[in-house]
């Protein structure tokens, strides 16, 4: 199964559209998408405008493969379940956001080796095409970095050494 | 361990939906020892914490300034109830309005700028951070002297 996301914040018909005509033409089943608070709604492919925590942990492990805008949540999600995952950032300049940090994280977590990214819709439709190669980068565990982890904890217990008073 | 949950630190993570509260949550074994109340706007969220409180504050964004006033109130009141030690978030607006008034309250404040800000620190950010005890970017690229710092990052 391949589940489609766009996260809780707003719609991204742009990218719902591309895998909706892009099921269509290959008489794909196997989809189901989540496309937020929108008027249009998918002719092909299953959806729902929104999931519920419990939902959206269903979705996401039975999918093969995960296709979302550059969210961290579900970004973070799938590297975390270590799903494969397609990214399609959405773009300030089609008015899909109000500036263009989506693509910014999207190149830099692409440098990193951490998520597979379309950036133009052609390449949306190729990457589609080759899904199944795709690959889940990477296994991040639960929890943030370490040393992230430690710093947060020494801020707030910084009498640590002399617990246990 | 401590023996006694009154010398527990009250730590209140406090973020919006989505990313910011999956960000928030990858935070947690940093309160292991600490008193912990999570605040966010879904109460949906309340079955993915186990072993800490919850409580909702009302959603906004910069865009609906009724909104804003509303959260800022909401949260307000849940800092005067709960009296933390520690006001720590990840963003966004929530989470701008928990570190300022948390800070008033006497707590000391954290924020963890968003790992989605990868080019600039978020808006949220640029203007809580100036007022936090701790502040921080998930980016090595972001830090600078006077803050914020870069120390880790949620991956």
């Amino acid at each position: 199964m391949i589940f489609i996301t766009v996260g809780t914040d707003s719609p991204f018909n742009r990218m719902i559209k591309i895998i909706d005509h892009w099921a269509k033409e290959n008489n794909r089943e196997d989809i189901f998408a989540q496309i937020g608070d929108t008027d249009w709604s998918p002719s092909y492919i299953k959806y729902s405008k929104f999931l519920d925590p419990a939902e959206f942990a269903e979705k996401l492990s039975q999918a093969d493969y995960i296709v979302s805008h550059a969210g961290m949540g579900t970004i973070l999600t799938a590297l975390k379940w270590q799903k494969p995952i397609l990214v399609f950032p959405r773009r300030a300049s089609l008015g899909e956001q109000r500036n263009e940090h989506q693509l910014a994280t999207a190149n830099k977590l692409l440098s990193m080796e951490k998520i597979n990214v379309a950036f133009e819709a052609d390449e949306l439709k190729t990457k589609l095409n080759n899904l199944s190669s795709l690959q889940s980068k990477g296994n991040i565990g639960e929890y943030a970095s370490p040393s992230l982890i430690s710093c947060i904890q020494n801020f707030i217990n910084p009498s640590d050494k002399s617990k246990g008073k | 361990m401590e023996s006694s949950s009154s010398k527990k630190k009250k730590v209140v993570a406090i973020s919006s939906g989505g990313g910011h509260w999956v960000q928030l949550n990858r935070l947690r074994p940093a309160f292991d020892d600490c008193d912990l109340t999570f605040a966010t706007v879904k109460e949906s969220y309340r079955d993915e914490i186990e072993g800490a409180n919850f409580t909702v504050i009302p959603d906004s964004n910069r865009s609906n300034k009724f909104k804003l006033l509303k959260s800022a109130v909401g949260i307000l009141l849940t800092l005067l109830k709960i009296r933390p030690d520690v006001v720590i978030s990840t963003g966004a607006a929530p989470g701008y309005f928990a570190v300022r008034i948390g800070k008033l309250l006497g707590a000391k404040t954290i924020w963890v700028d968003s790992i989605a800000n990868a080019e600039v620190l978020s808006l949220s950010g640029q203007k809580a951070g100036k007022h936090v005890d701790l502040w921080l970017t998930q980016w090595p690229h972001l830090a600078k002297k006077g803050g914020p710092e870069y120390v880790g990052n949620v991956l």
